[in-house]
C-alpha cells in the first residue's frame, strides 16, 4: 500500500494495523526517515518536499512490485510526506512484513534505496544563507546500484 | 503534434513555469529533439541544454532521451530526485 500525504503518521499505529490478524507474519521490519537539522554543513530551519502527482504513486507502486518479485513478502506499507516540514519531522515510513526476518530486512532497505533514486520527490531546504534545492548524492546512486542483478 | 510538458523543482524555478502545452513541428520525434527544440527558444530555456544530469519521464515513467514521443504524451523534465 502506498500513501503520499501532507499529514504526519503514527508508526506504531501503522505497524499494528499492518499485522492485525495475520498470524503468518513472523517478521516486521520498518524504517522511518526524519528531517535532520544539519545538512551539508548548514543548519536547516525548514524543508519542503515537492513531487510529481500521479507519477509518484506509480513509481512507488512499481518499487514495491519489484521488491515482491525479489522476496516473499506478506505486507508492504510505504508512506511519504510532501509539503513543508520542520527538523525532527517524519518524512517517510517503510514497513515490510514477511514470515522470516531476512526478507523483511532486505526488502525494507531495497525499497528505501530505490525510492531515493527513482521516486519523483525533490527537497528544498531553508538555511541561514537562504533556500536551496538539495543535490542528489552519489552515495544514494551507489546504494541503489548494489541491488542490480 | 500537441504535447503537455511539465517541469519540476529547481528546473521549474529556473524556467519560471511548471507546465505548458505546445504544438510541435514534425522534426520533434523523441525526447532529445524535444529538449533541443525547447532550449532553442533562448533566454532561460537554454538551461534545458546546459543543466547537468537532467532526467525525463514520458507518461509518468522515467525514460532515456532516445525515447519516442507521440501526440498527447505527457513529458516531464526534472533534476535527479532527492526524496526519502
Amino acid at each position: 500500500m502506498v500513501r503520499v500525504q501532507a499529514a504526519d503518521f503514527d508508526p506504531g499505529a501503522e505497524l499494528a494495523a499492518l499485522r492485525l490478524g495475520k498470524s503468518q507474519i513472523g517478521a516486521l521490519a520498518s524504517f522511518v526517515g526524519l528531517v535532520r537539522e544539519l545538512n551539508d554543513g548548514a543548519g536547516v530551519s525548514e524543508l519542503t518536499l515537492e513531487h510529481y502527482p500521479g507519477m509518484t504513486e506509480k513509481a512507488l507502486e512499481e518499487i514495491i512490485a519489484e521488491a515482491r518479485r525479489r522476496w516473499t513478502l506478506i505486507e508492504v506499507l510505504l508512506i511519504h510526506r510532501v509539503g513543508r516540514l520542520l527538523p525532527t519531522d517524519q518524512i517517510v515510513l517503510v514497513a515490510v512484513a514477511s514470515a522470516h526476518r531476512g526478507e523483511a530486512f532486505a526488502a525494507c532497505e531495497f525499497i528505501m534505496d530505490y525510492l531515493k533514486t527513482r521516486a519523483p520527490f525533490w527537497k528544498r531546504e531553508v538555511t541561514a544563507a537562504g533556500a536551496r534545492w538539495v543535490e542528489a548524492r552519489l552515495a544514494d546512486e551507489q546504494a541503489a546500484e548494489r541491488w542490480r542483478d | 503534434m500537441v504535447l503537455k510538458i511539465l517541469y519540476f523543482a529547481s528546473l521549474r524555478e529556473t524556467l519560471g513555469q511548471g507546465s505548458e502545452q505546445l504544438d510541435l513541428p514534425p522534426g520533434v520525434t523523441d525526447v532529445a529533439s524535444l529538449r533541443c527544440f525547447l532550449a532553442a527558444r533562448g533566454d532561460q530555456w537554454q538551461a534545458l541544454a546546459t543543466v547537468r544530469n537532467l532526467r525525463c519521464a514520458v507518461n509518468q515513467e522515467m525514460v532515456r532521451f532516445d525515447s519516442p514521443i507521440r501526440a498527447g504524451d505527457e513529458v516531464a523534465f526534472f533534476p535527479p530526485v532527492t526524496g526519502g
